[in-house]
């Protein structure tokens, strides 16, 4: 039996975690002695005032969509990977060693290969942790974790060694050539009088991502693949009744989950520094987790979510320009946002649950009983 | 009925759960010094209606008279109080206690457990005494049988002076001679003036061992009767509200050909405790093999091996060729594509996906079928076509295919999976506990789907742990014990009193044998299992 109709539980709830999340900035905020509502002004301008504005936050979102969607297969699968930053740094890797090593005609085939070069690096570093998990059990919440440091201290290592270009001082790559450079909003929406997105990040990726959604989601839904993840996710035993290989399922999910995140490389990597620099990822791997338990691990649910964090993400960097409210605090924001929406998620389900229970009309018996004899 | 105080009464006791009424306007009086039966089927209210009075529930409206006082039981210490007993299906035993550590856990006279242990020796002696409740208060849980568990559950509620005793579904785990021990107890308890409640859906039990039987149905009383004025049809018709036909009519087997051979098959576990011990048996078309055993025997294990997810050593021929018990390519779908089909045991943890709705289970197993695929997508349109098809067929109510499973009865659960696999037209079909948490009309539906299936030249191998059902639905009957075979019988030539010895393990079943020689029999193998583990 429903507890409570669909759509509260996907817009009523996640709606009022917002709120409370952002009551309680709205208290940190006046705490150290600023304006709540002039921060919300600023934040909202910062991210949605101008395309310029749009084109950070969507940047952003493109980077959240990608991580978000590698959580959320794996979630369906029962698979906490939170080895995104990880498989992002690799995926990372393999579009350089692809922008820089392959003569490419025309952008559009760079991107193709870059996208392909990105997802094979990203699972093959989700492999490891998803054959250890299948095989020998090793929980995929500390290999996964485990191989972000692996990640990053082997990054660290190619850059500044055999990827930096001899004589440069700095720990990234060369400059990708020109046919790799992908178009950005500003290049594909401007017109001759008026540049819209101007220098704004935002690039061809975001339709990737677009597509990544609905690819997800067909994938889960529609496939026959994904029912084999739903029914493994929902109960192991049951899927080795019905001849589920439980080995190959952690493997697959993985591997599709890794191939995701390392994607995202194409809109950092490839559509914005067009080089590899340290640290490239800067935690849209752990973003990730937060917009996939936000977003219900729905594709869908993913794209607002990858969008609301896209807006805290540059909404925050225009509050710490220009007002006295330290980076950190922002940092408290985007904490507050995850505990609500993920963590405390009962917390609001609950009461509401119960009064949805009340509010039904009064309790008829479930079957009407016929008359005994 | 009579001018006696009831020891409880109930007076319209109304408890709902959301929209779901679980109880509704229940009144009942038990008289002191009775055995009090209700019976009812799964999902009727009869645990509601006792953990109303047990103290887990508060009722919404209705009193609740304990020897004609008005009483309020907010918790079960309150129940205790009142001098009532519980003795849950589930048993709520320290493992690694000993008998009479478990009786005194919770009564405790004081901070020191020396005193409180001594005090507890005496009057379980003394009780044991009374009510012929024997029991060595010094043996561990752990090592002792599930009906002596049993017993210490009653000795627990005696302890702390209970007069009425309540059982809830007593039997399920007994073997036929433990059960017969524990209504020899309650007939006992009860001519020594206490009052007991049993709760069952078990018609036999009601007939055997009540006084007075009350009937539940749909979270109301239907009936209140002497038992000796009632009987079991009756009974069965008061529970579901209509004529049940008890017994499966079913023509006599033709077998034909053997379609599965089992030989010397044997099964290891991951802590290197041998589950199977050399299993063989044999199975023609058109044959039911019924199963029997206590459960924990190897039945899982067995079902387990021939479903294709447990892998084992050993020899299983299918229409005569060899099927690969350990290989890589040993799976349920392989299993399935040689054209077996298996009815779990558990429905909740194998048989279905319960966050999944009906039509995705009504594939679930054979979603790689051509039929429900088209390229790389699956084919939603014809799975629901499929799934309405046979829910129709099988009755399933509602008969809605986009309802989730866990949203159905377990009747009409076990419904939508004995219909994806029979329908599959099986060669060999293996069925678990086919019937258990279902209510009697769909078990009378089941029943008849397994005997039609038979009937059409298919053969059956049965796993129950109701002898009633293995009785009445086999061709031969196979007892298991401790990972054996201990023989085979027919139905028609064996008896309830045969099939409990074998299966407490004993096999020279012409000889007598008391019950102390059974209990021996049950602790050894407990005792060379926990040693083994």
């Amino acid at each position: 039996m429903q507890k409570m109709p669909q759509w509260a539980d996907v817009v009523l709830i996640p709606l009022i975690s917002l709120l409370l999340a952002a009551l309680l900035s709205a208290l940190v905020i006046l705490a150290i002695g600023e304006n709540p509502w002039a921060a919300l002004k600023l934040m909202v301008d910062g991210s949605m005032g101008s395309t310029y504005a749009w084109g950070y936050t969507l940047y952003y979102a493109t980077n959240f969509i990608f991580t978000g969607l590698a959580v959320a297969i794996a979630i369906h699968a029962r698979l906490f990977n939170i080895g995104g930053e990880g498989q992002a740094m690799l995926g990372g890797l393999g579009v350089a060693l692809i922008a820089l090593y392959i003569p490419w005609p025309h952008w559009t085939l760079a991107l193709l290969g870059g996208a392909v070069g990105a997802a094979l690096f990203g699972a093959a570093w989700a492999l490891i942790p998803a054959w250890l998990q299948a095989k020998r059990g090793s929980h995929i919440v500390i290999t996964t974790i485990m191989f972000n440091f692996i990640a990053a201290a082997l990054l660290n290592y190619l850059l500044i060694g055999a990827l930096k270009p001899s004589g440069s001082m700095e720990p990234a790559t060369g400059r990708f050539p020109e046919a790799t450079h992908l178009p950005t909003f500003q290049d594909m929406f401007s017109t001759a009088e008026t540049a819209l997105f101007r220098g704004a990040p935002v690039n061809v990726s975001f339709f990737v991502a677009l597509i990544a959604c609905v690819a997800v989601w067909a994938l889960i839904w529609r496939t026959r693949l994904g029912y084999e993840i739903r029914a493994f996710g929902q109960s192991e035993s049951a899927a080795k009744y019905a001849g589920i290989s439980p080995t190959r399922i952690i493997v697959v999910t993985m591997l599709i989950s890794g191939g995701l995140a390392g994607m995202m490389a194409i809109n950092n990597v490839m559509g914005e520094a067009e080089r590899l620099v340290l640290n490239a990822v800067e935690g849209a791997g752990f973003i990730g987790i937060a917009v996939a338990l936000m977003g219900r691990s729905h594709p869908f649910g993913v794209l607002l979510a990858a969008l609301l964090f896209g807006f805290l993400y540059q909404g925050g960097a225009e509050l710490a320009l220009w007002t006295s409210i330290p980076r950190e605090l922002i940092v408290v924001i985007q904490a507050l946002v995850i505990l609500f929406t993920g963590a405390l998620d009962n917390m609001v389900r609950m009461p509401l649950e119960a009064m949805f229970l009340r509010l039904r009309p009064a309790p008829k018996p479930a079957r009407k009983t016929e008359p005994a004899e | 009925m009579t001018d006696q105080t009831p020891a409880i009464e109930l007076k319209d006791i109304s408890k709902a759960f959301g929209p779901v009424q679980a109880n509704k306007d229940i009144s009942i009086r038990v008289m002191p010094g009775t055995i009090h039966g209700i019976i009812g089927e799964n999902g009727a209210g009869k645990s509601t209606l006792m953990s109303i009075l047990y103290g887990f529930y508060r009722a919404d409206s209705g009193e609740v008279f304990i020897n004609g006082k008005r009483t309020e039981i907010p918790d079960s210490q309150a129940a205790i109080r009142a001098g009532i007993g519980m003795v849950f299906q589930h048993f709520k035993l320290v493992q690694n206690f000993t008998v009479l550590e478990n009786v005194v856990l919770g009564a405790e006279d004081g901070r020191l457990l020396r005193p409180s242990l001594a005090k507890a020796r005496r009057e379980l002696k003394a009780l044991a005494e009374e009510y012929e409740l024997n029991i060595d208060p010094d043996a561990r849980i752990e090592d002792i049988g599930v009906g002596m568990q049993q017993r210490v559950e009653i000795l627990k509620a005696l302890y702390r002076q209970a007069d009425i005793l309540i059982l809830d579904e007593p039997t399920g785990v007994l073997t036929p001679a433990e059960a017969d021990h524990l209504f020899r107890i309650l007939r006992g308890l009860r001519d020594q003036g206490k009052t007991i409640i049993l709760i069952t859906h078990k018609l036999r039990e009601i007939m055997e061992s009540t006084d007075t039987v009350s009937v539940m149905r749909r979270g109301e009383m239907t009936a209140t009767v002497k038992t000796a004025e009632t009987s079991p049809p009756e009974l069965a018709e008061l529970m579901v509200g209509r004529k049940v036909l008890l017994q499966v009519e079913k023509p006599p087997a033709t077998p034909g050909k053997t379609i599965l051979e089992v030989e010397d098959l044997t099964v290891v576990d991951s802590k290197g405790v041998e589950r199977l011990r050399g299993i063989g048996l044999e199975i023609r078309a058109g044959e039911i093999l019924g199963v029997a055993g206590v459960a924990g025997n190897g039945q899982s294990e067995l079902l387990e091996v021939l479903g294709g997810y447990r892998k084992a050593k050993g020899r299983i021929r299918l229409n005569g060729k060899e099927i690969d018990l350990s290989g890589s390519k040993s799976n349920a779908g392989t299993r399935r594509k040689r054209g077996i089909a298996h009815v779990p045991e558990d429905r909740h943890h194998e048989g279905l996906i319960l966050d999944f709705a009906a039509w995705e289970n009504v594939a679930f197993g054979y979603h790689d079928k051509p039929e429900f695929n088209k390229g790389i997508f699956m084919d939603n349109a014809a799975i629901k076509a499929d799934a309405a098809a046979k829910m129709e067929r099988f009755d399933v109510r509602p008969p809605n295919p986009n309802l989730a499973a866990k949203n159905f009865s377990g009747g009409n659960q076990q419904k939508i999976v004995v219909a994806r696999e029979i329908e599959r037209n099986p060669d060999l079909l293996l069925i678990g506990q086919p019937t258990r948490g279902v209510d009697i009309g769909a078990i009378e539906f089941i029943h008849e789907q397994i005997v039609a299936l038979r009937d059409a030249g298919k053969a059956v191998l049965l796993v129950s742990v109701e002898l009633d059902e293995i009785m009445s639905l086999s061709d031969r009957i196979a007892v298991m014990f401790d990972g054996q075979i201990m023989g085979e019988r027919l139905p028609s030539e064996t008896d309830e009193r045969e099939l409990g010895l074998l299966m407490a393990g004993i096999t020279d079943t012409d000889k007598p044998h008391s019950e102390a020689e059974i209990e021996a029999n049950l602790a050894k193998k407990r005792a060379s299992a926990a040693k083994e583990a």
